[in-house]
């Protein structure tokens, strides 16, 4: 019987894998590599599925989109070196989207640090500023404490994600799994009490407010505050937009709801929000794509701001009224002391630029992705997983896909990261083996992870991937259009492969869409396919434009409902 | 955003877990917002588990704030406090080189004993004081002694505690 066999010994590698365990991991994504065999190795016989990826980015993706569905930490495995420098986007996105992550990352012997050796990279350091913490195991014996205190600060509080880079020394050493040992966080602190001075405060702003409205952002989905919100929502009877990020915490199809605000929100939440007298955000860090103009975002407007994260209290501008806390137990304890206001002729009003400036898009002419996306809702009944990449295809799917239920939405936001929604999806179908997913990606974004092709395929993940193809990068050149006298420079994708063919070379299903009349019977055989992955090649037209859209830095009175007569001033 | 931005030195006292790289975590805080760090202490605490810091940094006023919350943040934070203007026990200590031949030395000494100084090292053509204080005392040392000509000034930084029953 080697050491590591004998009854509370193990090695390091193995005290990783039986603390995954004990986190109730199911699924890890990643590859190998030198410095990571022995992680590699203990994996063998464990509970714990790996999801082999063809690219450490697209691992993190999937491990990303997978705790995007689930709200459970996604975990990431993967080498040293360039093995570990690949996961920085994605440990970046999941950053700025606080999702939690657990990013476990071989490296070279702790002697060998510091030496340039062979596919050292110095990961922890060069992954700082983008992770909630990170860590350099140095003592094998630390490493159940510290996959414990990991987990601990990826799910807790504003989540984030974790890095854990384990020498390949720490790996082979044989420890005592000590399974009890305290956590060591004396400077972590997740805020547990909701201040009652500053609710009775937000109390009675809201009291004496006529025309306010409610800001629901990711910090709802994350916490879970969906049925808190929409009870005061209704209670208060106070309009609701959402951010792009806070699509499933309060339901799309609902009377009060004005869907997403922002950059390329609907026009009707737009003038809502740029006419109200109280704006609450719930879980939102009123990022620029929402506020555009910081310094003239509802200048006339009471601001309250609830969120978890003190940092973020007073980090754009100045508020009125602050409640730092879970969004859940913030709108709990603020239902409770609350009085409606009265908001009756403000929903009129509401309800009037709902009824004038509706969503549209042309039926006629050539393929447009808002006729695919709108008859997928249709088809799908709106009950999809809906995951995207970044560009036209994400705001028109955040447009027309009306997002009702936690969870059922998955973008990346603060980071813009192109080639996350591939992967995602392959994550997010595996927390949510019995639902259906769909992707809604760009010919652009699609190109970067379709590597990943073959991991839907070996992973047998029935998600639906569409791509809207014009051969552009469409939404860079929607602003050399608008803002550059139509200058294009670097966005035609001339050289596109057939994606029909890539995705059958890979053992995919696959099918192509080029007219109106073709979407629907399409997308039916899309769907009704469930034997591992499919793709649906949408060619639309190259020059669509998203509206309405707010050109940066501008407010949201200057919003632009259609193509300009005469191209704005930069 | 908006209004003047108001650049002043402040002074951060931050107690945190003895970590490595918390040092690199703390000072990217600072330079993100684009803050330069005049002067930094760290010394492991009384409980060897902890650490503190002492960082003189100059900067906007309004980012400051954010600055403590976002060090606030960090997990191996224990603390981040402002304590510019607080009556707080501060020290520095500072060797000053100074160029000074045979017949300027007696007027050199007779400062540095008003200043109370120790002469740490003396040559033939130079000598080095060394001082204790207040950031303010060591300035005026040095401004004096700049007229014989300092060629070499190296400082610890601000050393700080709290007053009383009350831990830094």
């Amino acid at each position: 019987m080697t050491e590591a066999g004998r009854p509370g010994r193990c090695t390091g590698a193995q005290a990783v894998i039986r603390s995954l365990e004990r986190q109730g991991v199911k699924h890890v994504f990643g590859l190998p590599g030198g410095a990571a065999i022995p992680l590699f190795d203990a994996l063998v016989g464990s509970s714990i599925h790996l999801v082999q990826t063809r690219h450490e980015q697209g691992a993190t993706h999937m491990a990303d989109g997978f705790a995007r569905a689930c709200g459970e930490p996604g975990v990431v495995l993967v080498t040293s070196g360039p093995g570990a420098t690949n996961t920085i986007t994605g440990i970046f996105t999941a950053q700025m989207d606080s999702v939690p992550m657990v990013v476990i990352t071989g490296q070279q012997a702790v002697g060998s640090l510091g030496l340039d050796s062979f596919q050292e990279a110095d990961v922890s350091g060069i992954a700082l500023p983008v992770v909630k913490h990170s860590y350099l195991v140095k003592n094998a014996a630390d490493i159940p404490r510290v996959i414990r205190e990991a987990f601990h600060l990826s799910r807790t509080g504003r989540p984030g994600p974790v890095l854990i880079d384990v020498p390949k020394d720490c790996a082979a050493a044989t420890i005592d799994y000590r399974e009890d040992e305290a956590m060591r966080l004396p400077g972590y602190r997740v805020p547990d009490e909701v201040d009652a001075a500053a609710v009775a405060e937000a109390a009675k702003l809201l009291a004496a407010a006529r025309r306010p409205v409610l800001l629901v952002g990711h910090g709802v989905v994350i916490s879970g505050a969906g049925a808190e919100v929409r009870a005061f929502a209704e209670r208060m009877r106070i309009p609701v937009v959402n951010t792009l990020l806070g699509k499933g915490g309060f339901p799309e199809t609902h009377p009060l709801s004005l869907g997403m605000l922002g950059m390329h929100g609907t026009a009707y939440a737009n003038k809502a929000v740029a006419d109200c007298d109280l704006i609450m955000s719930i879980g939102s860090r009123w990022d620029d794509r929402i506020t555009l103009d910081p310094a003239r975002f509802c200048t006339g407007a009471v601001k309250i701001h609830v969120d978890i994260d003190p940092a973020e209290i007073g980090k754009v501008f100045a508020v009125d009224c602050a409640i730092v806390g879970d969004a859940r137990a913030v709108i709990a304890a603020l239902d409770r002391v609350a009085v409606p206001g009265d908001t009756a002729e403000w929903i009129a009003r509401v309800e009037a630029w709902r009824a004038a400036y509706p969503l549209r898009y042309a039926r006629r002419g050539g393929l447009m992705t808002q006729h695919v996306i709108d008859e997928l809702y249709r088809l799908t009944g709106g009950r999809a997983v809906v995951v995207t990449d970044v560009g036209q295809h994400q705001m028109w799917a955040a447009q027309f896909y009306r997002t009702d239920e936690r969870f059922h939405w998955i973008s990346s936001g603060g980071a813009g990261t192109m080639g996350f929604g591939f992967p995602a999806s392959i994550g997010a179908q595996l927390a949510r083996p019995g639902d259906l997913v769909c992707a809604i990606v760009g010919d652009g974004g699609f190109q970067m992870t379709c590597a990943e092709l073959a991991t839907a395929v070996t992973q047998k993940v029935p998600v639906k991937v569409i791509i809207s193809n014009n051969r552009y990068l469409g939404m860079v050149r929607q602003w050399q259009n608008l803002f550059y006298e139509n200058r294009l420079s670097g966005v035609d994708l001339a050289g596109n492969p057939d994606f029909v063919k890539l995705a059958e070379s890979c053992g995919c299903r696959a099918f192509r869409m080029r007219r109106n009349a073709e979407v629907r019977p399409v997308l039916e055989r899309a769907l009704a396919y469930s034997d591992g992955p499919c793709v649906v090649d949408a060619e639309v037209v190259k020059e669509e434009d998203v509206f309405p859209m707010v050109p940066a830095g501008a407010t949201l009175a200057d919003m632009l409902l259609e193509p300009p007569r005469k191209v704005p001033a930069r | 955003m908006n209004g003047e931005r108001l650049v002043r030195k402040h002074l951060v006292s931050l107690y945190v877990a003895n970590n490595p790289g918390v040092i690199n975590r703390v000072a990217q805080v600072f330079a993100r917002r684009g803050f330069n760090i005049d002067s930094m202490v760290g010394s492991e605490a009384h409980d060897p588990a902890f650490s503190h810091m002492n960082i003189v940094a100059s900067g906007d006023e309004r980012a400051l704030v954010q600055i403590l919350k976002q060090l606030n943040r960090l997990v191996d934070v224990v603390h981040a406090r402002d304590i510019t203007g607080q009556d707080v026990i501060e020290r520095e200590l500072a060797l000053i080189k100074v160029r000074c031949p045979a017949e300027k030395r007696a007027e050199v000494l007779d400062i540095a004993h008003a200043f109370k100084c120790q002469v740490a090292d003396l040559s033939e053509g130079a000598l080095v004081v060394q001082v204790t204080g207040r950031t303010e005392k060591i300035e005026a040392l040095h401004r004096l002694l700049d007229r014989y000509g300092v060629v070499d000034l190296v400082r610890t930084g601000k050393v700080l505690m709290a007053r009383g029953e009350e831990v830094t």
